[in-house]
């Protein structure tokens, strides 16, 4: 998957922008994301429903996927079933 | 991915915040996002193959910047202080081109190429006017060219460094949390539109949610207006507009920013009795010094808040110099000091700044000046000190080279600048039949004081450096050739030596 593909959640409003992305299926609530809503929801599993946040980016262990969450819903990210985490933003003073 | 996602995640997350003030007229995030897409159906009707705004800072840099982002041109923004010639040499290089700004200037001088060309005025009505065809407009994808920039070329004659979409949001995404600012936050921007720092001031603080304070043409008394009648918590200044605030502060008998929490600094070298007197006189206020370069898309480097405290009130030689750095690199930038050969040099050793990074493009239209394994020579010298402070000593071009031995410009500058009586001084290399270059120093002496002799200047040279680093030939000016943007420039003061 090219860096910059918009994904949207199967069982979630989540839309996520690739940054990085390696081999794997990145979920979200449990269920494949993918370009286009399919036509019927998926459930929200319960174990992937924390939530994703506005401007957060999300990678995994290895930091070969990381996504950023342009718009926030109830499920959670994984890939291949492990939770994505969220990549500490490195605080810095406004610099311009 | 494009940098229009900035602005996009910043209109999904709160349509109706104010994102810019300019003239007295607010924008809302909702307003900005719709003027780029209105701008988006002018550029591809145009046809144009650039996006140029030759005009101060407004409203109309974001909408093209944006606009021109959505449509998959680079934007580039031009140096509207530039001598018609040199202007209407590059306005021939990217015809045709959709321009804001100028129009009579732009007619006079590249009338028959092709541009599309609108006022500033006209631009933003038409950009808000305009309302794309289908809701599904297909947008560029950002996989290119965003921004170029012609470089202020004071060594040489202007190149055309190109931005990709990646490299600056690899720079944002990179530095800048989403929507982090508070809701009365604003940054006043008072640099030039044509400059890296006035372009990514304009894309950190979308992302950031921080309301734009636009400062079309800098005057330090509008520059502390807007901060009272504006709230501004946060501002970006050349060295020269800071003592020119400091200067006005004086005279009014003000020591109050009001609402100014930060000021960050950069762009050419910041005068440390300038600096050591803003500490002073804003006790308060946080000061950040940023280091970067066109092609780094802005800042690699950056001296914070608290060490400006730790060092302006030391009592450790070592850690009071850290003034005179420009902090340390940044956590997403790998920095390398190299020599002539390219060999890695250790702490202490001064010699070519090497960065490598998403946010560095290092290219140029016509050539990338990456090495095969993706670093960039900066051409600027310098070293890092044993705790990674970042020291500049000058361009590497400005190196003088005397009988085969290279000293930098700084260092005999900066013992020059111990002088008392000196206020301002130039060091650089002039042709010597005996040495091929030798030093040649221009001094503005200070007001109210005489111009230092010659001769005991020279003995200060030989006893604090070397002999090789006594000036050849020394003049007195009345004042230095600095840009707009408080750099020296150099190759004017060897002119001025060699008459």
């Amino acid at each position: 998957m090219k860096p910059g593909t918009r994904l949207k959640s199967a069982a979630c409003d989540t839309e996520v922008m690739v940054i990085r992305c390696g081999d794997g299926t990145i979920e979200c609530g449990g269920a494949p994301m993918a370009e286009a809503k399919p036509a019927e929801a998926a459930g929200l599993s319960e174990t992937h429903a924390n939530g994703t946040l506005m401007g957060k980016r999300y990678v995994d262990a290895d930091s070969k996927f990381e996504l950023l969450c342009v718009k926030p819903g109830k499920g959670s990210l994984s890939v291949n079933g492990v939770a994505l985490v969220t990549k500490d933003a490195k605080p810095l003073p406004a610099s311009d | 991915m494009n940098i229009a996602l900035l602005l996009e995640m910043a209109a999904e997350a709160a349509p109706d915040r104010v994102g810019l003030v300019c003239d007295g007229k607010r924008w809302t995030y909702r307003d900005l996002l719709a003027a780029a897409r209105g701008a988006f159906e002018l550029i591809e009707q145009s046809g144009a193959e650039y996006v140029a705004l030759l005009d101060e800072s407004s409203e109309a840099a974001v909408i093209a910047l944006f606009g021109a982002a959505l449509a998959g041109v680079p934007y580039c923004p031009l140096n509207y202080r530039l001598a018609d010639t040199d202007l209407a040499a590059l306005l021939d290089r990217i015809a045709p081109a959709l321009i804001v700004g100028d129009e009579e200037r732009v007619i006079r001088l590249s009338g028959d190429k092709g541009h599309t060309i609108y006022s500033r005025e006209e631009f933003s009505l038409k950009a808000q006017e305009t309302v794309p065809d289908a809701d599904d407009r297909e947008y560029d994808p950002g996989e290119g060219i965003a921004v170029q920039l012609f470089t202020s070329g004071t060594t040489a004659a202007p190149k055309a460094a190109i931005l990709r979409h990646s490299n600056l949001l690899g720079y944002i995404l990179g530095t800048v949390e989403f929507a982090a600012a508070e809701a009365t936050d604003a940054a006043l921007v008072s640099v030039p539109p044509y400059h890296i720092a006035g372009i990514s001031a304009l894309m950190s603080s979308i992302y950031a949610s921080r309301r734009i304070v636009m400062l079309p043409a800098f005057a330090p008394e509008t520059w502390i207006k807007l901060i009272e009648t504006e709230g501004v918590s946060n501002a970006f200044v050349v060295p020269t507009m800071l003592s020119r605030i400091i200067e006005t502060l004086d005279r009014d008998g003000k020591t109050d920013l009001g609402s100014l929490r930060s000021i960050a600094y950069g762009g050419g070298k910041m005068p440390l009795e300038i600096i050591h007197r803003a500490l002073d006189l804003f006790p308060e206020t946080s000061f950040t010094n940023a280091y970067g370069l066109t092609e780094t898309s802005s800042t690699v480097a950056l001296l914070g808040p608290d060490e400006h405290r730790e060092a302006h009130s030391s009592s450790d030689p070592k850690v009071k110099a850290r003034l005179a750095s420009v902090g340390k690199p940044l956590p997403t930038i790998e920095m390398e000091i190299r020599d002539d050969e390219g060999k890695v040099l250790p702490a202490g050793e001064a010699g070519e700044i090497y960065v490598r990074g998403d946010q560095v493009s290092g290219e140029y239209k016509e050539r990338s000046a990456l090495t095969a394994d993706g670093w960039f020579p900066t051409r600027d010298a310098g070293y890092l000190d044993e705790d990674g402070y970042l020291f500049l000593s000058g361009r590497a071009d400005d190196v003088i080279i005397r009988g085969g031995e290279n000293m930098s410009p700084g260092e005999i500058e900066d013992v020059l600048l111990t002088v008392p009586a000196i206020a301002d001084v130039a060091a650089v290399g002039i042709p010597s039949v005996e040495w091929g270059e030798a030093v040649g120093v221009a001094i503005v002496t200070r007001e109210g004081c005489d111009a230092p002799c010659k001769d005991e200047l020279k003995q200060l040279i030989r006893g604090r450096l070397r002999s090789s680093r006594v000036p050849e030939k020394i003049i007195f000016v009345s004042e230095l050739p600095y840009n707009e943007m408080g750099k020296l420039l150099r190759r004017e003061v060897k002119k001025i030596l060699a008459d």
